[in-house]
């Protein structure tokens, strides 16, 4: 066993782990932070995205241990006060989820996109950055709008985006 | 309609709990003191089990128990079952080889379970399997759909010829005599490639026993949560039907492949007694890849006969389904009954012959994937529509204008009876939208820059709002295909909806919850919608075959119909006035001609505390049910058009533009009826493009991860264009016709025929990856260099 300490969604969290324990094992068997999902074992999938010191990382292929000292947040950790992340509203708004199942990883590589890419992100940029995250229910139609709406709604929201 | 009714574009109820990262599905589910199961699977396709060593793993550390299929039937827990009985053309049953959970003396492809391992983690419970020894006398497999029945190989001792039916379905001799006088008949040879349906969310159980009350629990990813506690209970055996709950939470996708039991809740169910601790077992990918069963997978020759006008005057079909090791839950029924009565397209056509031959092979089970058999049937029929009219040199779409039903009721060679629809009102919005008329004008400009630019066209129907359960019961159906719901007036006028259907993406709590909001004429927000849960819900048939608007909606408004006549009862008493002279009309009980009425919520109320009525005249109470079974199929259906740019130096095959025009009857919600198209058209698309289950000679798949199974991405898509026509469907109350898998449906031969026009022949298969389309463009250019 080794200990961890790390920093999730805002609180500090120190945990005795198996060394082979894996970020998203970690977060949904010891924090019960059931919103990051495993869909696949070869990192293809994305349903497993959180940040890692502010950058999208696939939980299902980062130890804990390469996360000890570090801020994790996860889907459970971007709604603020009740309010949902401008992200999260623009799924809801523009139908870009059915099941549920890969949404928290694809919001949390879509905020990822903003950070890397700009609030103005065309059709085939957003495309082309979802590479690593599947959805099998929208064929990504949805999903696409949302983004863009999402990517302009965190421009009129910059407080947010700082408070992240 | 009003903001939350039927019609209006309602945000999703269930979306806040999904975005949030608050869903619940099955993995989710943590019960206290609860072990970890782990099976060990067969790495052979084909092996006789010689014997199996389980006493190493035992004492490995954590280990609970270890389980091989000699336990299970040392407690008389019966096989897995196929519940639709099909009949060969010599009136013979089909020949249904036996299907344990466990392996018992053999395994029939890889990733068939051998052994469970119940260990304290689930690291514990992989280490330990590693531990146990399997003798195993490997034997030749067969993979192949086309040689199944010739292979000197039998995957079952009761079908020496690999063969599980040779059916059929029209008229033979009709057939022959259209072909005799057919002026001209087409040829084709298609491969409709076996796919893993995939949906994002991997299988999973809890399994668990409460020895006090002698109750099990089962919470599992299902499509149908009743169905499968009546499998478990009646025939696998597991638990008494009354003692064993079937919860499906929240479920992320199924496509089909979520309808049927499993060998793994079966064990889990039956485990969590046996160690006296909850059992969890959820799949990863690669088991998802080996043992969900896969879909599709059919290897047919297909005739059409035309007249000298270019009438269509008769369809040929003969196709061999691989149904891969076993008999999975409804496995027989999507190669015949759920195929040949589609061949007829939407086209009138007076005679069709179909022949299917069912083949088991050493692969993992095929059965219903997103579509089940029609996919397969509109592949035949738009591939060969398409070809007809190429070698006829006619407009494929003239073509098809001139061949459609136009009259309705009609009814088919193939035993539908189509009640309502407007195919060219569908061809002419759809060629519209998509610029046809402007095409060759974009091809032009393609083939300067040195691409190719193809069209292709999908004039797809389909057969929903499954079924009517006299007709399937004579068609050899296990069970009956109504709908049940209840309907909860609580006395403060909220709703609770229990239905039989089961959301697992579908938005199911949205658009039943506008259904009732619409005709009680109470906000949304005071509409709970009940699924998932057979404590809660009596009895269900579940969520497949785009059955839930049609008929799951159905069962609700005639519980709703229900509802309003007791208010109205109700009402008259408070109202003092005649029952007759109530009328309900915007949430209010009034009497005709007077200002006089009553809330819905205040009937609600009156009806609970029971001061205005004798209760031996009016029951209190305001809870009604209903069970609705439909009267005919549904009929969906629709013009696909795909235009498409191909780079012949790579084979790279990039689609342009993508035209949807359906008529799914009266929509509930467009932006979630838009959304099921979309996602339909991407596994479609995926389907031609890019999906392919490959197994190897020696029976091992190839394609086990998503590494090597090729799944749509984001940037394999483009934007789509919908639109819609309405002819309301006359069966049923709300003219519902469905809308789940008519992209799925229509996707693949649009594709394909786009793909076609583009190289100018038609010899590609799907996928028709870049390799495969880089070959097809060379032939085109230099078809003797590429020999």
């Amino acid at each position: 066993m080794t200990t961890v300490s790390l920093t999730v969604n805002g609180q500090s969290v120190t945990a005795d782990v198996d060394p082979r324990t894996l970020l998203v094992q970690f977060l949904r068997d010891n924090l019960r932070l059931t919103g990051t999902h495993v869909g696949c074992d070869t990192s293809q999938c994305g349903a497993c995205v959180v940040h890692l010191n502010g950058q999208a990382v696939k939980a299902c292929t980062t130890l804990v241990v390469q996360a000890n000292a570090s801020v994790v947040t996860t889907i459970e950790g971007i709604a603020q006060g009740g309010e949902l992340h401008p992200m999260q509203a623009a799924f809801r708004e523009h139908h870009g989820l059915q099941c549920g199942y890969c949404t928290p990883g694809m919001i949390m590589s879509a905020i990822d996109i903003v950070a890397r890419k700009g609030n103005g992100l065309d059709e085939q940029t957003i495309r082309a950055e979802l590479e690593g995250n599947l959805c099998r229910c929208t064929g990504y139609h949805n999903i696409v709008k949302a983004v863009a709406a999402g990517a302009q709604a965190m421009a009129q929201a910059p407080l947010r985006q700082a408070a992240e | 309609m009003t903001a939350t009714g039927i019609g209006a574009p309602v945000r999703r109820k269930e979306d806040q709990r999904f975005v949030t990262g608050q869903g619940r599905y099955v993995d989710d589910f943590n019960r206290p003191g609860q072990a970890y199961a782990y099976f060990l699977r067969s790495p052979y396709a084909h092996a006789r089990i010689r014997s199996i060593d389980t006493g190493p793993a035992t004492i490995m550390p954590g280990v609970v128990a270890v389980f091989t299929g000699d336990d299970l039937a040392a407690d008389k827990i019966g096989g897995l079952i196929c519940g639709w009985m099909i009949h060969s053309k010599d009136g013979s049953p089909m020949k249904a080889g036996p299907h344990p959970a466990l392996a018992q003396g053999k395994v029939r492809y890889v990733g068939d379970h051998v052994a469970v391992v119940i260990a304290e983690t689930l690291a514990q419970a992989k280490d330990a399997a590693e531990a146990i020894v399997v003798d195993y006398e490997v034997l030749p497999a067969v993979v192949d759909t086309a040689e199944a029945a010739k292979a000197p190989v039998q995957v079952h001792d009761v079908s020496p010829d690999n063969t599980v039916f040779n059916w059929h379905l029209g008229n033979k001799d009709e057939t022959e005599a259209a072909f005799a006088r057919a002026k001209h008949v087409t040829k084709i040879d298609l491969v409709n490639n076996r796919l893993v349906p995939n949906p994002i969310e991997p299988r999973a159980a809890v399994g668990e026993y409460d020895p006090g009350t002698d109750n099990y629990t089962l919470y599992t990813t299902s499509q149908n949560p009743h169905v499968a506690r009546l499998v478990l209970s009646a025939f696998i055996g597991v638990a008494p039907e009354h003692k064993l709950r079937v919860i499906a939470p929240d479920v992320g996708g199924g496509f089909g492949s979520k309808i049927f039991i499993y060998a793994e809740e079966t064990v889990c169910v039956w485990a969590a007694k046996k160690v006296k601790r909850p059992v969890k077992w959820t799949s990863d990918r690669t088991e998802a890849f080996l043992s969900d069963a896969h879909g599709r997978d059919h290897v047919t020759h297909a005739e059409m006969a035309t007249d000298e006008n270019g009438k269509i005057l008769g369809l040929r079909v003969h196709t061999t389904a691989n149904l891969g090791a076993y008999l999975s839950t409804f496995s027989s029924s999507v190669p015949t009954y759920l195929y040949a009565p589609l061949l007829s397209g939407q086209y009138d056509i007076p005679a069709i012959y179909c022949e299917v031959d069912a083949v088991y092979t050493n692969t993992a089970p095929v059965d219903a994937y997103r579509g089940a058999g029609r996919p397969e049937a509109t592949y035949v029929v738009e591939r060969l529509v398409e070809k007809t009219a190429r070698e006829l040199g006619q407009d494929p779409a003239e073509f098809r204008r001139k061949n459609y039903i136009t009259q309705f009721p009609h009814a088919t060679p193939v035993i539908m009876t189509y009640d309502t629809g407007d195919y060219a009102a569908s061809l002419d919005k759809a060629l519209e939208i998509a610029d046809y008329k402007n095409f060759q004008q974009r091809k032009q400009e393609s083939a300067r820059r040195g691409k190719l630019r193809g069209i292709g066209f999908s004039s797809y129907i389909e057969a929903c709002g499954i079924a009517p359960s006299q007709a399937v019961g004579s068609l050899g159906a296990g069970v009956g295909l109504w709908e049940s719901a209840e309907v909860r007036v609580n006395p403060t006028g909220s709703v609770e909806v229990l239905t039989g259907s089961h959301s697992h993406g579908q938005g199911h709590e949205t658009t039943f919850a506008q259904l009732v909001s619409d005709r009680l004429g109470i906000p949304i927000d005071q509409v709970s919608i009940v699924h998932g849960d057979t404590d809660k819900v009596q009895f269900g048939m579940g969520t497949y075959g785009s059955r839930s608007g049609a008929v799951g909606m159905s069962a609700i408004a005639k519980a709703l119909d229900k509802v309003i006549a007791k208010g109205r009862k109700v009402a008259a008493h408070v109202l003092e006035a005649s029952e007759g002279d109530i009328e309900f009309k915007d949430g209010k009980f009034g009497v005709a001609g007077t200002d006089r009425a009553l809330g819905f919520g205040e009937v609600a109320l009156q009806a609970y505390i029971a001061h205005k009525f004798s209760g031996q005249d009016l029951e209190p109470g305001l809870k009604e049910g209903a069970f609705y079974d439909p009267t005919n199929f549904t009929f969906p259906a629709g013009v696909h058009i795909c235009e498409l740019e191909i780079d012949p130096d790579t084979g790279v095959t990039k689609i342009e533009r993508w035209t949807a025009v359906d008529d799914f009857g009266v929509i509930i919600n467009p932006m979630i009826v838009e959304g099921q198209v979309h996602g339909g058209i991407a596994q479609g698309v995926g389907q031609a493009l890019l999906e392919g289950a490959v197994y190897d000679q020696s029976g091992q798949l190839v394609t086990a991860s998503f590494n090597d199974y090729c799944m749509p991405r984001a940037i394999d898509l483009p934007s789509f264009q919908v639109g819609m026509t309405v002819t309301p469907c006359p069966s049923n109350p709300l003219g519902i016709k469905g809308c789940g898998e008519a992209g799925a449906i229509a996707a693949p031969p649009a594709v394909i025929n786009a793909i076609t026009d583009a190289l100018g022949h038609e010899d590609i298969a799907m996928p028709a990856t870049p390799q495969a389309v880089w070959r097809a463009a060379q032939k085109a250019r230099m078809p003797v260099a590429a020999e």
